[in-house]
């Protein structure tokens, strides 16, 4: 079936891209939230903040989190100081490249689901006894779930696809930041990989499929049958 | 004074000016759609703050602008029954009657589940999602909902409203069986005052 290479790249893909999601899911919920709830001065700048890395070239993506936490940035700097932590190649890099990355998606989703959530419905568990806390954790999250698995499952076929802004941020270096677009790019620079390209293509393709059906029969699990992330 | 409320406020271009004192268990206000009256319960409920004036239900200050208080909803203690239901429709029946009575702290209830669902009829229901519930069932789960929250007084939304001739008749008599044996102030706002002068002991109208 895949050879050794090929798990290597299929469990370096997965584990980026499920960190990915899991850092980026409490942020993009945060900020999901904010935006389908609150107003106050500066949310259209947020919000256009947040819809920047899918708008922007990725290699730009890529640049900025250069300055911010490469070794010499602002951010990066103070992180190996401080901590010893480097995040330029690296996985924990192309993991935090392709959170940036997978935000916009994830926050959009779940936006859209927080905003289905009837407010009255809040009302109405405050005028029971509920505080905000209670209120927001026992109507407001389970009902605003089929956004949250969308938003997670969308994150994750974004973070697996992710290459501009990783190979700019995190460079392509083998079983560190070598996920599957950079390992079929690499391929592609080298004659006589065409089959190593093809494998590693197909394997992409039904990872993301895998994972849009995954979360559809999530969704329908736990919102019935009328709900659907696709 | 079981009711004095006293409030100003504005929605859109029009102001609402709102002055109650009543001393009747069951008081009502009557209005054409639209005049406010369930603007001025969401006021005594907290889920919206009057521009100015002071709320007290049965002597205790639920609302004064002028001397700064303003008592969160969940602290209030208000059964809340609203017109639209808002059943939580991720929850069974039974879990929708137990959400205000798991948080009521233990000596502020003061009726005990088997007695609601017997009151209201509403045994052969708890199971149910309550997009399986008609019309009638939906309201009768509500009240049970806000009578288990352990509150101090209710505030009835156009109870009657959209039931027919049989179901508001018997909506009708558990409401007097709420006023007669669970004598808990009780603030009913309806468009129709034939409706509720049988029931209220004060009916004041909203224009």
């Amino acid at each position: 079936m895949l050879s050794e290479l090929e798990w290597a790249v299929v469990g370096l893909s997965l584990k980026v891209s499920l960190a990915a999601v899991l850092l980026t899911l409490p942020v993009a919920y945060g900020l999901a939230w904010l935006l389908a709830r609150r107003r106050f001065p500066g949310i259209v700048l947020l919000d256009a903040l947040v819809h920047l890395p899918l708008v922007v070239p990725p290699v730009v993506t890529g640049w900025l989190l250069l300055v911010l936490f490469g070794r010499n940035g602002t951010i990066g700097a103070w992180l190996e100081s401080a901590f010893g932590i480097t995040l330029v190649f690296n996985w924990t890099g192309a993991a935090l490249a392709a959170a940036v990355m997978a935000l916009p998606l994830m926050v959009r989703a779940m936006r859209l689901s927080i905003e289905a959530v009837d407010r009255r419905l809040v009302d109405a568990a405050r005028s029971l006894g509920a505080n905000r806390w209670r209120a927001f954790a026992t109507i407001t999250l389970p009902l605003s779930m089929p956004g949250i698995a969308a938003g997670a499952t969308l994150g994750f076929a974004r973070s697996l696809g992710e290459f501009g802004a990783t190979i700019t941020f995190a460079s392509n270096l083998a079983g560190q930041t070598r996920t599957l677009p950079l390992a079929i790019y690499s391929g592609l620079q080298v004659p006589g990989a065409e089959e190593q390209v093809a494998r590693l293509a197909v394997i992409s393709i039904l990872l993301s499929l895998a994972a849009l059906l995954l979360s559809e029969w999530l969704v329908r699990r736990s919102a019935g049958r009328r709900a659907h992330v696709l | 004074m079981f009711f004095e409320i006293s409030l100003r406020h504005r929605i859109g271009d029009r102001e609402l000016v709102f002055d109650l004192a009543s001393d009747e268990p069951l008081t009502a206000i009557v209005g054409v759609s639209g005049a406010g009256k369930t603007t001025i319960l969401n006021c005594v409920a907290g889920l919206l703050r009057p521009d100015e004036g002071r709320i007290a239900i049965a002597g205790e200050t639920l609302f004064d602008n002028a001397s700064g208080v303003d008592i969160p909803p969940e602290k209030r203690r208000a059964g809340y029954v609203f017109q639209d239901a808002r059943l939580f429709p991720h929850m069974k029946v039974a879990a929708n009657l137990a959400y205000g009575e798991k948080l009521a702290r233990g000596g502020d209830r003061w009726i005990s589940r088997d007695r609601v669902i017997d009151l209201l009829g509403i045994g052969n229901l708890l199971a149910r999602y309550p997009a399986n519930l008609s019309g009638g069932e939906v309201r009768r789960v509500a009240i049970g909902r806000a009578l288990l929250s352990g509150p101090r007084f209710l505030l009835l939304d156009e109870p009657m409203a959209s039931l027919d001739a049989g179901r508001a008749e018997i909506m009708r008599q558990l409401i007097e069986q709420i006023r007669d044996e669970l004598a808990l102030p009780t603030l009913l706002v309806s468009h129709d005052r034939a409706e509720v002068e049988r029931l209220a002991g004060r009916v004041v109208s909203l224009d």
